[in-house]
């Protein structure tokens, strides 16, 4: 064990033992470790009670409409990009009650819903997830409105980043400003660094808190050599990113081709499933559901995810607004890319391509605004 | 004075419970709700064009716009049509049942800006309801605004709101109402067809006139043809719009046209806002 507590902003080393103490430090000071494992086929993040539940020795390859486990040859824990979940499945969860009610003298009482928020520490997050969540703290925290079960949820949550150096095909990062180096947003955050009989990590530390979770382990001075390399992973990373979304003047492109004919032609892809909604770590739109039992004793007011893919979503007295798939698929990617600008100062877009491997019919959004942005241009040189 | 009920800022989706003080039938689906504080806690003031969520036990909330008059305090008034399970419910209540309410939210009726100038209302069916809050305001300080003008529409005879108070309005000063239903019958002696065929009759003074429109979109445009035709100028116009709400505070995305939240930004836009966004498309 260190006596001494590293400073902020210092780089520190770890090894693999290291990682084991850390997260046993962490889960002692009660909190319940959420990092990557495999789930389903996938690397997803669930409850982690030991490093042996992380993915060593896997990866996954990734692609439009392609999401495949391979091993690796090393006993790598961390080189693999995105998976479908993210930190919104558990700080903006897919269903929670907001009140219960139950009947009382011809009237009834409202109950608040005083379950605890759990405490989190998210291990093995990404820079481009880290980017999502301060996008979700803008729509979520930082309004009019605040919502006191994502405000619990982040407040409480403790966050290990790692230092993303094994993006995929489907990644973007690099064109939405948002990785693949983490610069601010988390407690500490790792470096995996694998070489020839190692297995060590650089091991940053952002606040207060992770300086004294190092405090608690095992840990040793990083040198110059070891730095230079985790500088160099996340640099080979960012070069290896093929995939580009140009954002220049982005925002006016969508805006101005509400009526273009490629919005039909995605509409004969797009399934309407919205399970780029669901993988998306931004998307943050809920349905609110009333309900009693039997009797009509109790009654519950639960919130779920919705999609603004679905016919209901813009249900009012008469019918539906968005009617068509493409109204639909429209009305995602302008939100995204155009108006979340107008709403909350940032683009709600961060890279991350998971609505990308995760369309069962391999939409690609990268390919789609180049489609529109191509046929604007064709069209304005004519004019 | 009494402590507002303010919808808890720390839980804005946590309702507080309210009783039903009397319910008058407007029409044979619409109802009249006045609420009043189940407890010594009083309730929020509103301005006119707000709504709130109105909760019914067990079967879930809707908007609704607030059709009381803002001088009277500790009431909150809600005009209701039947149009499927939560505003089904709300209507059948009782004097005496509970219901719960969060609000009133959103961006109200230019009341104050259109102070010292002409003012149009033209409202079609159950949009008369969220307008009623700007009569009421205007008549009691009459002397404060020019001519005021209320152009309303409705399906029938029998859909007709508030026709006491109609006819009550019209007796006001300086004030002309003008009702018109789509359909008479053989006892309708008034007008009948759209309500834009208004515009052919009455004199507007378009520089100094702020026109306030709520009804079905459709309506809407058409009315916004008229007053563009008129060269009421898009910042003196102003839509209540209405989508989808799910929770009243930005939240839920529902109610989401093109960069607006209706419900934080508005329901009340200028159409200058607004003209983008709805001209001509069929689709939102």
């Amino acid at each position: 064990m260190n006596a001494c507590l590293p400073d902020i902003r210092s780089a520190v080393r770890i090894d693999c033992q290291g990682l084991g103490s850390l997260i046993a430090a962490i889960r002692r000071r009660g909190y319940q470790v959420i990092g990557p494992h495999l789930q389903d086929g996938a690397i997803s993040y669930g409850p982690i009670q030991e490093i042996e539940d992380l993915p060593i020795g896997w990866t996954a390859e990734q692609g439009p409409a392609f999401y495949r486990l391979q091993r690796r040859s090393d006993s790598a824990m961390f080189q693999y990009a995105a998976g479908p979940k993210s930190l919104k499945d558990f700080i903006h969860p897919s269903e929670i009650r907001l009140f219960s009610a139950v009947r009382e003298e011809g009237a009834f009482r409202i109950l608040p819903n005083s379950d605890p928020a759990p405490r989190y520490a998210f291990l093995g997050v990404r820079a481009c997830e880290l980017a999502a969540a301060g996008i979700q703290d803008r729509v979520l925290l930082e309004g009019r409105y605040s919502d006191p079960i994502y405000r619990a949820r982040r407040g409480n949550s403790i966050i290990i980043a790692v230092q993303c150096s094994a993006p995929s095909e489907v990644c973007f990062c690099t064109s939405m400003g948002t990785g693949p180096r983490a610069e601010a947003g988390f407690d500490l955050a790792l470096t995996e660094l694998i070489g020839p009989g190692s297995h060590e990590f650089v091991v940053e530390v952002g606040t207060q808190l992770g300086a004294e979770l190092l405090s608690e382990i095992e840990f040793s001075d990083a040198s110059p050599d070891l730095r230079n390399q985790a500088q160099a992973a996340t640099q080979a990373a960012a070069a290896s990113i093929q995939r580009r979304l140009d954002t220049n003047g982005l925002r006016e492109v969508l805006r101005d081709n509400f009526d273009h004919p490629h919005w039909d032609d995605v509409a004969q892809r797009c399934l309407a499933c919205g399970n780029c909604t669901q993988v998306c770590p931004t998307c943050f739109c809920v349905n609110v559901e009333d309900s009693t039992d039997v009797a009509g004793q109790t009654a519950e007011r639960w919130r779920r995810w919705d999609s603004c893919y679905s016919l209901a979503f813009t249900y009012i007295h008469g019918g539906s607004v968005r009617v068509s798939t493409k109204s639909r698929y429209r009305q995602w990617l302008t939100h995204k890319l155009s108006y979340w600008h107008d709403q909350f100062a940032s683009s709600g877009c961060v890279g991350c391509g998971r609505c990308i491997a995760w369309c069962p019919a391999g939409i690609d959004l990268t390919q789609e605004v180049a489609a529109i942005r191509a046929a604007t241009n064709q069209t304005e040189g004519t004019k | 004075m009494s402590v507002p009920l303010h919808t808890d800022l720390s839980d804005p989706m946590l309702p507080v419970a309210v009783r039903i003080a009397s319910v008058a039938r407007e029409t044979h689906d619409t109802c009249t709700l006045v609420t009043e504080p189940v407890d010594s806690g009083g309730l929020p003031a509103f301005q006119p064009g707000q709504f709130s969520m109105l909760y019914s036990y067990g079967v879930g909330e809707v908007p609704i716009s607030v059709s009381g008059d803002p001088g009277v305090p500790d009431r909150l008034v809600y005009t209701i049509r039947s149009v499927g399970a939560v505003s089904g419910a709300l209507v059948n209540r009782s004097p005496g049942d509970t219901i719960s309410m969060r609000g009133p939210f959103g961006s109200p009726w230019p009341v104050e800006a259109a102070r010292g100038r002409d003012v149009l209302l033209v409202a079609g069916g159950i949009g008369l309801a969220p307008l009623r809050p700007v009569i009421y305001h205007i008549l009691r300080h009459r002397a404060d605004y020019g001519r005021f003008t209320i152009l309303y529409g409705a399906r029938s005879p029998k859909e007709l709101l508030f026709t006491k108070e109609l006819k009550a309005w019209s007796a006001a000063p300086d004030t002309q109402v003008l009702t018109t239903v789509d359909t008479g019958g053989a006892s309708w002696r008034g007008h009948v067809g759209v309500v834009t065929k208004f515009f052919r009759f009455v004199k507007l003074r378009p520089q100094q006139t702020v026109a306030m429109t709520c009804g079905p979109e459709i309506m809407m445009r058409f009315v916004m043809r008229e007053l563009d035709a008129q060269k009421v100028a898009d910042e003196n116009i102003y839509l209540s719009m209405e989508l989808n709400m799910k929770c009243a505070v930005g939240f839920c995305g529902h109610c989401q046209m093109g960069p607006y939240f209706l419900c934080k930004d508005g329901p009340v836009f200028r159409y200058a806002e607004m003209r983008r966004w709805m001209g001509g498309r069929h689709e939102l």
